[in-house]
């Protein structure tokens, strides 16, 4: 495992306390797991995903991740509807640790009140959060 | 440091029994047919099963060859924590295969099966002697299997009181069996941390208990390998708002004759009989569950039960009895896995009172020595007196960025079994150690060697224990691209 600061936490994503990112886009938001989680999780071998169409609310159990030590369960940062997966991971779920933040990606949603996007965490919060 | 038992010796090859199958190729030779050769019907006739064909000499050298590749007790130590891989003496088998046991047939009826039943009567006599307990079903087939049972019974319980309950609580030290088992009979986990000093704390028990709270499961010892010392406490906290304390058994290696669970204020708990109390286990056989309860619980027993009337002399004194109408159940088909009983009836009737006192107080005095021994080559989270196994971890190998998977690997090719890796959660790459009671001082002595020795590659020569096992038959399996990957076919 690396130390954190040798992990890479982007500017424009929003954090949560269960490791998940959020980047805004238009009326989309993306969501994957932070390079702290899958440095964590070690080398991922299976990713459960949501259909297109189910509905989460705020902190609901989405999905999955399985690494070489343990199964994971991913929670959805903000409340809405699934409008994407991310159908690469399932051929090649090792994206999530090679590219967390771009072709690792998992879901899109549509949020249902894009304002709970305020209560997550920036780079900063999050950092403090990790370094404890 | 003295010489390890790990070597590299002949290590043989072999194929599959099809890959050695040739046409014509035969193991027996069958005596003539001594009666006329009947006809069957031609709507039952068929191609035959494919089976391999071979001589004896191909079977036994077959079987021979792969039991080579095996490690178990009866080769070397086997550390595996939480599993009480303990030396399981060969009389219980002998007495097994006896043949009136290995003989009888649960459909025989009583009259022919008074000394099985007997023996069963008798054992539920003893665990419950042992657990502190006024009565014991022997039916659940293993551990978790008796947890259900356990978990049936408190639901049962509360059914009958008039109002169910819909939680159960369930601290972070307990067997991760505990929650599916809970789960299973409808309740609610709700999940709590140890203390610092890696027991549970009452208050922390008493914040979330209430009128709605079924109970709690505790492992005791945990899985850390701490004895619960508030144990009555929490008990008391429990009962008092009208739930129930259900005991995870497991663990009862370390406190065997000295501590009774049912006098600290548990209500049920479950033993696994193939671990403490000697029978081979960890090939997937058969276990053996028994569920000792309180006297309030007894009307929930699984049925069958078994009874004893009169004197115990004529051929119905023992007898098994279904007339309970608040009864969860049966959970078994005849009454459990039998084998499993006698070896644990010889174990107990063999070792006696005093024995078994002993080989708890062995087994805790060995973990403590491995604790105390190992403690500054690989850190150790909670550096208290242990129970009968101890919990390190990596942090000391990270700076060369050696894990406790690669520590655990590279036992193996030092003549070890590893110990149990990554569990329990609570602390971060565990490296767990329970070396039991049947190790001599000499063995022990030498895993701690071991241990030291692979500490130091770990600092000298990192790459070789990413590598590790070297000296095995298979070498470091690629989990990634198996798990990523896998191929279910041959």
């Amino acid at each position: 495992m690396k130390e954190i600061s040798d992990l890479n936490f982007p500017e424009d994503v929003k954090y949560t306390k269960d490791h998940e990112w959020s980047k805004s886009c238009g009326d989309i938001v993306t969501i994957g797991l932070s390079d702290y989680a899958q440095d964590q999780l070690g080398e991922i071998v299976f990713v459960e995903l949501p259909e297109v169409g189910d509905s989460f609310s705020q902190g609901d159990e989405f999905g999955s991740v399985e690494s070489v030590k343990a199964v994971s369960e991913v929670y959805i940062p903000i409340s809405g509807e699934i409008v994407g997966i991310n159908e690469d991971l399932e051929d090649a779920p090792e994206l999530v640790n090679e590219d967390c933040y771009e072709g690792g990606w998992i879901i899109k949603i549509k949020p249902e009140d894009p304002s709970q996007l305020d209560d997550l965490m920036d780079k900063a919060a999050y950092l403090n959060m990790l370094k404890g | 440091m003295n010489k390890q038992p790990g070597t590299r010796g002949l290590i043989f090859n072999e194929p599959q029994l099809w890959e050695k199958s040739r046409e014509g190729r035969c193991a027996v030779s069958l005596p003539k047919a001594d009666v006329e050769r009947a006809e069957i019907a031609p709507h039952l006739m068929g191609d035959a099963p494919g089976l391999p064909q071979l001589s004896e000499l191909d079977v036994v050298r077959h079987y021979t060859r792969l039991s080579q590749w095996n490690f178990g007790v009866d080769s070397g130590m086997y550390p595996l924590g939480s599993c009480t891989m303990k030396y399981n003496p060969k009389t219980n088998e002998v007495q097994a295969a006896r043949q009136g046991f290995a003989g009888a047939h649960p459909l025989a009826g009583k009259e022919f099966s008074q000394g099985a039943l007997k023996l069963m009567y008798d054992l539920e006599q003893a665990l419950g002697e042992i657990t502190g307990f006024p009565a014991v079903t022997l039916q659940p087939a293993a551990g978790a299997h008796g947890e259900l049972a356990g978990m049936l019974m408190i639901h049962a319980y509360h059914a009958k009181k008039g109002k169910q309950r819909s939680k159960i609580i369930i601290p972070d030290t307990a067997h991760g069996t505990n929650p599916a088992s809970a789960s299973l009979c409808g309740y609610e986990s709700v999940n709590i941390k140890s203390g610092e000093k890696g027991i549970l704390e009452p208050a922390t028990v008493a914040a979330v208990m209430d009128e709605d709270t079924a109970g709690i499961m505790i492992t005791n010892p945990n899985t850390l390998g701490l004895f619960e010392e508030n144990i009555r406490e929490i008990c008391d906290i429990v009962h008092a708002k009208g739930g129930l304390v259900y005991g995870d058994g497991a663990n009862m290696n370390a406190i065997m004759g000295i501590v009774k669970p049912g006098d600290l204020g548990i209500d049920v708990l479950h033993l696994n009989l193939h671990k403490t109390f000697s029978t081979p286990h960890g090939g997937g056989g058969p276990g053996s569950g028994p569920v000792s309860v309180v006297k309030e619980l007894i009307p929930f027993l699984p049925v069958p039960r078994i009874e004893k009337n009169r004197d115990g002399k004529d051929l119905s004194s023992y007898k098994f009895v279904t007339d309970c109408p608040d009864s969860i159940g049966r959970l078994h088909t005849f009454y459990g896995h039998f084998g499993v009983m006698i070896k644990a009836y010889s174990y107990i009737l063999s070792m006696g009172g005093k024995g078994l006192r002993e080989a708890s107080q062995l087994a805790v005095l060995n973990a403590n020595y491995i604790k105390e021994s190992l403690k500054g080559t690989l850190n150790l989270p909670y550096d208290r007196p242990c129970m009968h196994e101890c919990v390190f971890n990596d942090k000391y190998q990270q700076e060369n960025h050696i894990t406790t998977m690669d520590m655990a690997k590279r036992l193996l090719d030092y003549g070890f079994h590893p110990p149990t890796i990554y569990f329990p959660l609570v602390v971060d790459a565990a490296f767990m150690v329970e070396p039991t009671e049947t190790e001599s001082k000499e063995d022990i002595d030498q895993f701690i060697d071991a241990v030291k020795a692979i500490a130091k590659e770990a600092k000298l020569d990192p790459e070789k224990l990413k590598k590790a096992p070297l000296l095995t038959k298979v070498t470091r399996l690629d989990e990634v691209t198996a798990a990523r990957k896998p191929c279910l076919r041959g």
